[in-house]
C-alpha cells in the first residue's frame, strides 16, 4: 500500500470521526419508553403503607403478563384547596413509600411506573387517573376496617366503572404484613 | 413551596442588645402535647430559684392539671375589651410593664389580639416586654408558623388563620421543641385531657390522624433543627470574621437544586430523590427536561411529561421544558439563570459508537458550572447488601 493511499485513508477516517462528533449531540438517542402495547398494572393504595398481599400479587402476574406496575398513591386534596394545589405532607408519605415499592420491585425484575393522584375523595383520584391513563388490570385489598383506604363504595363502583379487570383480594389473616417507607434501602 | 430557612429572618440580622429579656418559646405539633404544662413547670423551677415570676396570659383550656400546675404563680389579670357588644379577654401589657417580673408566661403567641389594643398580634406585645428587659416563656404550635400554612391546610383541611412570622421563632434565644408520639397523643385526647369528651371524636376523625400528627411531628423536629442549625452557623461566622460575613450568610446557605430528568418512568425516581433532599436542605426545587428540538414525543413519551408535570405540580415546584441540541449548554444556562446550586441526574445510558469520545455530561457540566454540586443519583434497589 502506498504513502499516498494510507494518507487518504487517515484523512477519511479522522474526517467521518469529526462529522460524527458534530452530528452526533443532535441525533440524541431517545429515553428509553415502555414499548407501545406495554400492560400496566395500576396497584392504586393510600396511606402510610401498602398490603403486602396485593403487592405479591401484582409482581406475580406482571412477571407472568411482562407488565409494568403502577403504584399510585391517591391523596385527598381538601375542598378548602384548589385541586392542584401541592400536598407536601401527604408526599412526606407517599414517595418514600412509591421509593420502597419500586426497589422491592426492581429487585425482583418488574418494570415499575409510579404515580402520586389528586382528587377530592380517593374514589375521585381513581377516577381521574383512569380517565387520563388506561391500564389492564387494576389489583386493591378488601380491608375489614371501613375507616382506611378505599371503602367497600369504592370498590362496588369500581367493578362496576372501570374499564380494566379489576382484581380485589378479600381480607386475609396475612393482611397484617405491609410493605412501608421502612423498606427503602439507603438515604431517602 | 417557599422553604422555611428562607422565609425565616435570621437572628444575626437584628443583635440582640444586652439589656433585652430572655425569650424561650416552647414549640410543639399540635394541641395537647404539654407546652403550657412544661411552661408552668420552668415556671415553677425559677420561681423556687428566687426569680419575681408571674403569668401575663395563661391559656388551660379548662384542663385540670395544667389548672393545678398554674397555683402559686402570681396572674396578672386579664383586660376585657368590648368589641361590638361582646366582651374580650387579652393580656394586660401596660399592666405587665408596670409590674416588671423579672420572668413572665405568655401563652399562645400566635393570637391576634382584641382590636384596639396597642398591638394587633400577641407575638408584638411580646416584643414590648422583651425590649422592657423581661424573660419571657411563651408556646406556639408549628402550624401557626407562615412558611408551614399551605401544608398545614392541607392535612387539615382548614387554613390556621392565626399565623406568625417565621422570623418571630429565628429571635427567640430558645425553642425547646416538647415532642409526644402520635399515639400517645391520641392516648391523652381520648383520655379527655386534650378535649371534652363530646369534641374528641370529632378530633379523632378530623385533624388527630395518625398520620397527620407523624407529618406534623416531623414538621416540628425538622424545624427545630434548622433553628439550632442556622444559629450555629450564626455563632460561628459572628465569632470568626468579625460579623462581617453574617449578613451574606442567608445567601451562602441558600441552596437551589435543578433536576435533570427526561420523560420514562425511571425519572420518577430521580424527582423523588431530589424533592427529598431539597426537603432537607429546605432548598427549592427545579426539574428540567431538555427536549430534542425537532420531533414531537411520542404517545408513550407524552405520557410520561403528562406524569411528570403531575408529580412536580404535587410536590410544589415546576417541570421546565427546554429544547435543546446540546444537554449540558442548555442544563448551565437555566442553571445560571436560576441561581442552582446543586444538579442531580440520573445515571447515564452506556455511550454507543462515537458518543464513547465524547465528554460525559457530568463531567462538561462541572467544568461549565464552576462551585455548582453534581450529584448523580443511584437505583439503591441495585445496591449490594453489605454482609456481615
Amino acid at each position: 500500500m502506498s504513502p499516498i493511499v494510507i494518507v487518504i485513508i487517515t484523512v477519511a477516517f479522522v474526517a467521518g470521526a469529526s462529522a460524527g462528533w458534530f452530528v452526533l449531540p443532535r441525533a440524541r438517542r431517545r429515553p428509553p419508553t415502555l414499548p407501545r402495547g406495554t400492560r400496566r398494572i395500576l396497584l392504586p393504595f393510600t396511606g402510610m403503607s401498602i398490603s403486602r398481599r396485593s403487592f405479591d400479587a401484582a409482581v406475580r402476574l406482571a412477571r407472568a403478563e411482562d407488565a409494568t406496575i403502577m403504584p399510585a398513591y391517591l391523596a385527598r386534596v381538601p375542598r378548602t384547596l384548589p385541586l392542584d394545589a401541592p400536598l407536601p405532607a401527604q408526599c412526606l408519605q407517599a414517595m418514600p413509600l412509591l421509593e420502597a415499592i419500586e426497589q422491592r420491585a426492581s429487585t425482583q425484575g418488574v418494570a415499575v411506573d409510579t404515580r402520586v393522584i389528586r382528587g377530592r375523595t380517593y374514589r375521585d383520584a381513581l377516577r381521574r387517573m383512569l380517565d387520563d391513563e388506561p391500564v389492564d388490570r387494576v389489583i386493591v385489598s378488601a380491608t375489614s376496617n371501613g375507616h382506611k383506604g378505599l371503602s367497600a363504595e369504592d370498590l362496588e363502583w369500581m367493578l362496576e366503572k372501570v374499564p380494566a379487570e379489576v382484581l380485589i383480594l378479600r381480607p386475609d389473616p396475612e393482611d397484617h404484613r405491609k410493605l412501608t417507607a421502612e423498606g427503602v434501602k439507603g438515604h431517602f | 413551596m417557599v422553604p422555611a430557612a428562607k422565609q425565616r429572618g435570621h437572628p444575626a440580622e437584628a443583635p440582640r442588645p444586652a439589656d433585652r429579656g430572655h425569650y424561650t418559646i416552647f414549640l410543639g405539633m399540635a394541641a395537647g402535647v404539654g407546652k403550657t404544662y412544661r411552661m408552668l413547670l420552668e415556671a415553677h423551677a425559677e420561681q423556687e430559684a428566687g426569680r419575681d415570676v408571674v403569668i401575663g396570659l395563661l391559656e388551660t383550656h379548662g384542663r385540670a392539671e395544667t389548672q393545678a400546675l398554674a397555683e402559686g404563680l402570681p396572674l396578672v389579670p386579664q383586660r376585657r375589651v368590648t368589641y361590638r357588644g361582646t366582651d374580650l379577654f387579652d393580656m394586660d401589657l401596660p399592666a405587665v410593664l408596670r409590674r416588671k417580673p423579672e420572668l413572665v408566661l405568655v401563652d399562645e403567641l400566635a393570637h391576634t389580639n382584641a382590636p384596639g389594643l396597642e398591638h394587633e398580634k400577641r407575638y408584638e406585645d411580646i416584643e414590648d416586654l422583651l425590649d422592657a428587659g423581661i424573660d419571657v416563656l411563651s408556646t406556639v404550635n408549628v402550624q401557626h408558623l407562615e412558611s408551614l400554612n399551605d401544608q398545614v391546610a392541607e392535612l387539615s383541611g382548614a387554613r390556621v388563620r392565626e399565623t406568625i412570622p417565621d422570623s418571630v421563632l429565628g429571635r427567640a434565644d430558645e425553642v425547646v421543641l416538647i415532642d409526644l408520639s402520635p399515639e400517645a397523643l391520641l392516648t391523652r385526647l381520648r383520655a379527655g385531657k386534650i378535649y371534652k369528651p363530646e369534641r374528641v371524636e370529632a378530633a379523632l376523625n378530623g385533624f388527630f390522624r395518625i398520620e397527620n400528627l407523624a407529618a406534623l411531628r416531623e414538621v416540628a423536629l425538622r424545624q427545630v433543627a434548622e433553628e439550632v442549625e442556622a444559629k450555629r452557623l450564626v455563632t460561628e461566622v459572628v465569632g470568626t470574621r468579625e460579623g462581617t460575613l453574617a449578613a451574606d450568610l442567608p445567601q451562602a446557605v441558600g441552596e437551589r437544586l435543578l433536576a435533570l430528568v427526561e420523560p420514562y418512568p425511571g425519572a420518577q425516581r430521580l424527582v423523588r430523590r431530589a424533592w427529598r433532599s431539597a426537603q432537607r436542605l429546605g432548598a427549592q426545587l427545579d426539574l428540567l427536561w431538555v427536549a430534542p428540538p425537532a420531533g414531537e414525543p411520542d404517545p408513550e413519551q407524552q405520557r410520561q411529561v403528562v406524569a411528570l408535570h403531575q408529580l412536580a405540580s404535587v410536590l410544589g415546584t415546576t417541570l421546565i421544558v427546554e429544547p435543546g441540541d446540546d444537554v449540558a449548554d442548555t442544563v448551565a444556562r437555566v442553571a445560571r439563570e436560576r441561581g442552582t446550586t446543586y444538579i442531580l441526574l440520573g445515571r447515564s445510558r452506556p455511550a454507543r459508537g462515537l458518543a464513547r469520545l465524547r465528554v460525559p455530561l457530568p463531567q462538561r457540566l462541572m467544568e461549565a458550572l464552576p462551585g455548582v454540586d453534581v450529584r448523580i443519583v443511584a437505583d439503591r434497589s441495585l445496591r449490594h447488601e453489605k454482609t456481615p
